[in-house]
Parts: structure tokens; sequence; C-alpha cells
């Protein structure tokens, strides 16, 4: 499975109930924690992860990011794609 | 040693209590438990979880025994949620019930990890030792989902349930639960007593492992299956809690704070207790959460090899239990000279396994032989260690 084919970018990523996304005063940082795992996504993680609302679509968000960084929205989608996928397969995040 | 400033730890283990309606042979509480007299009130677990948030800690994991018998559960789940802590709670279920899991869902609880014992209800109630807990447990599981708490379930894994595997992750689904671990017993404590009863063979384990590959495969995306393996056929130590005092920190239901659950028992280490001291100076200074810190204890084959930053050096009670000598190196690792014992181990494996010693409360006048014999406990000690609640390697960061 590649890009954003394999539900389409109308779709909504959400963080499952039992994951937490939040900023961690201690270490700086913002964190994802999900059951027994934790997650410190890098800065541009973070950028994707805050829009991230269980409302916006995988379309809106990749527009959003567009909007804001000098890249393709084709290579923003991908990578967006790929962060995704990842935590999905370690349950953090549901589409 | 170097002594730089080590990073906050990650998640705390808050054992309430030592007691537990089940009995399982694999129990990774110590041998000698705790009574509930000497259990920490609420107002010191309050302070102790306030210590541990400013600290660093992230994620907080209410264990036992069984936590649901103390009554303050929820009290504390709520401070935690205030605190902003990731809560868990690890629970065989069997004292839970629909109006006590809407208050622990209202208190802010984030997840449950139920533990079951086999996929087959008869078998899972001989090795849990409590007639009618397995189907308790489909109860809660239902209940639990219903007030939208979010589902591990965990299955202890050995010779004597192996075979279900398949059948545990059914069950799992069946339940809807969002992840499922499969774990190798570990061999501390009441396990080290009843190994024999519970090492699977090889053709045993690779089976079992093949079946969870396959449900991985199956699964990804929707179900996230963890699979800890039984270190006796391992070529590499586990990197035991994540490294000993690098990202976990455990306290008893006594209050000793301890870099593994059960590293109690370990000799030579005075392990502090909250009652007296803070979380903070116990992470950060204490000797005894220093002694195994980093790398710098380590002596040969573990000082030059590549691997001791990933694992650690393995698994220090598991050399103290197995060697006699908690600084030596882990004797699962193939590299160890005492490697050659876990061949003899796991060679009583292919024999008929005996009768299962249980976890039960024992009086100190009780003969040694009712808790059946040690295997190569050294003198001077005994020392259960490292999860047998399946999480062994910690949080993945």
């Amino acid at each position: 499975m590649t890009g954003t084919d394999m539900t389409g970018e109308a779709a909504v990523p959400a963080f499952p109930n039992g994951t937490k996304f939040r900023f961690d005063r201690v270490r700086d940082s913002w964190v994802v924690m999900a059951p027994e795992r934790i997650f410190v996504p890098d800065a541009h993680a973070v950028e994707v992860l805050r829009l991230i609302d269980g409302q916006r679509s995988l379309g809106a968000i990749i527009d959003a990011l567009a909007a804001r960084f000098d890249a393709p929205r084709d290579v923003l989608a991908r990578d967006v794609a790929g962060l995704l996928h990842g935590l999905m397969d370690r349950g953090a995040i549901r589409l | 040693m170097t002594r730089d400033r080590p990073e906050p730890p990650l998640a705390l283990v808050a054992e309430l209590t030592h007691r537990c309606p089940l009995q399982c042979p694999y129990c990774a509480n110590p041998v000698a438990l705790g009574r509930s007299g000497g259990e920490l009130d609420t107002a010191t677990w309050r302070r102790v979880l306030d210590e541990a948030a400013s600290l660093g800690v992230l994620q907080l994991h209410f264990s036992g025994g069984e936590p649901t018998v103390r009554s303050d559960l929820d009290v504390l789940v709520r401070h935690a949620a205030g605190l902003g802590m990731y809560s868990n709670l690890i629970t065989s279920g069997v004292l839970l019930d629909a109006a006590r899991l809407r208050l622990l869902a209202e208190a802010g609880l984030d997840h449950i990890q139920l533990s079951f014992q086999d996929a087959d209800p008869g078998n899972a109630d001989r090795i849990g030792g409590l007639a009618g807990g397995h189907a308790g447990k489909l109860a809660v599981a239902r209940q639990l989902r219903a007030a939208g708490l979010p589902l591990t379930v965990n299955f202890v894994v050995h010779r004597q349930n192996l075979e279900r595997v398949p059948d545990m992750i059914g069950l799992g689904e069946a339940l809807d639960a969002g992840r499922i671990e499969i774990a190798h017993v570990q061999y501390y404590g009441w396990a080290l007593m009843n190994r024999d009863a519970l090492l699977p063979t090889r053709a045993q384990l690779d089976a079992a492992t093949d079946a969870v590959e396959a449900a991985r495969a199956r699964l990804r995306g929707r179900m996230v299956i963890d699979y800890v393996v039984p270190d006796y056929y391992a070529e590499r130590p586990k990197a035991c809690m994540g490294g000993w005092g690098r990202r976990i920190i455990t306290v008893t239901p006594a209050g000793k704070a301890l870099p593994c659950h059960a590293a109690e028992g370990l000799p030579g280490l005075a392990f502090p207790c909250v009652r007296e001291t803070t979380l903070a100076a116990i992470w950060q200074d204490s000797p005894a959460f220093v002694r195994f810190r980093g790398t710098g204890w380590m002596a040969e084959p573990c000082r030059s090899c590549d691997q001791r930053e990933t694992d650690w050096g393995g698994c220090r009670c598991q050399a103290f239990t197995l060697t006699g000598d908690a600084a030596r190196t882990d004797p699962a690792c193939a590299k160890a000279p005492d490697h050659a014992m876990m061949n003899a181990a796991t060679a009583a494996s292919a024999l008929p396994p005996p009768a299962f010693v249980y976890r039960r409360y024992r009086s100190p006048s009780e003969p040694a032989s009712t808790v059946g014999a040690l295997p190569q406990t050294p003198a001077g000690g005994f020392a259960p260690c490292t999860p047998t609640r399946g999480s062994a390697p910690g949080p993945v960061i």
C-alpha cells in the first residue's frame, strides 16, 4: 500500500479512543501516547498531527500544509500518508 | 562510572496491592507477598503521582496483584487524569462490574489491559486457579467496551496453552480489542518455580510465532499484536525494562521504588521507599537506580559488544537468579559464558509437565517444600524480576 490510495483523501484521520496527543513540558516536546507506547514525533510530524481533529479530511490536512509550506502537494501527500500509515499500524491513528 | 543526569522516566508502574483472587503459577509478584496492612494509603499514592508527573512520567500503569481490590482506585485514576498522565489499568477483571467500569471511565481512565489465562474456559480456570474466572472476564470485556474503554487483551502463554494462540487472537477480535498482547512467561519468582510446567518446546514456540505473524499480516492497520518471546530460546537477551533505570520506575504496594518491578531480592542494593524520599531523588541519585544504569557497570562480553546500548546487558535479575551474580552477562545471551544453562532448562520442556505450584500467601512457618523446589537459585536470596505480565521491554519510543 502506498500513497493515500488505500482510503482516499476524503478519509478523516483521528486519534482513537485510548490515544492521547499532548505537549510535555518536562521534555519540551509533543508526545503521542497509546497503550504501552509513547511516540515522540519530529517537528514535521507535529505539524501534521496538530491538524488531526477528527473533523478534517486527509485532503484538507494536505491542503492546509501546502498553504503553509513551500513543497509540492504530491510530495506532502506522500509524506503525510507515510506518517499516518505508520501510526495506524501501531494503533495510534484510525482512518 | 559516569553520572550524567538521567533522562526522565516514561512510565510508573504503581503496584497498588499484592492481593489477588487469582493464583496464576507464573505471577510476577515476589514469592513473599505483601499483606494489605503494609500498603501505601491514598494520600501517599496521590503524592507519588504528583511527584511522578513533575519528574516527567507520561504513562501510569495501575498494577498489582489485582489493583481493583483497592476501593480508592477511581480516586487515583481521577488524580492521574488531572495531572495529564495516561492511565492504564492492568487487571484480571474478575472484581469489576458495569457500574465500577463506568466510574473508572468517568474518572478518566485511558485504557484497560485485561488478562486471560487461555481461550479455553476450563483450562483458563485451571491455570488461574479460580472457578468461573474466565466467564467473568468475558462479561467484563463486553461491559468495558460498552463503557467506551479501549481494551487490550493479554494472554500469558506457555506449554499448557500455547497451541491455542490462534483461538486467543480470535477471542481478542470477538471482544473488539484494539490490541492483543501475547506474552510468553518470563522465568522469575513463581514462574521459575514452575518452569518445567511452563517452558514450551522449540517446536511449540515456532508454531506460536508463526501464528502471531500470520495474524499480524491479516489484521494490519486494524489491530496491534504485541508478542513477547521467551528469552530461553533467544540469541540476544531482552532489553529488560528498556534498560535499568532508563524508562520505568516501579513502586511496590509497600512503597519501595524499583527499576524493575521485582528487583527487590537483588543483594547489596538498598531500594529507597517513597514514604521517605522523593521520586526525583530516587530516580536521579539513589545508588540502587544508578548501579546498573547505562553501560559503565558492564564487564566483558558486554563491555565491548556492539549491542550494549540495544539490550543494556539483558536482565540483571535473570543474571543473578541463574548465576548468583547480578553483574554478569544475562545467560540468555548466546555470548554469555553461562548460556549453556539455558539449554539445560529447555531440555525439560520435552518431559511431561509437573503439577503447578499456585501463587498463594504462605505462612512463614510453612516448610519450604510446599513452595516447590527453586531451580538453580543461588544461596543468599531469591530474585524474582521482570514483567511476567507481558510488556517486558516496556514502552516503545
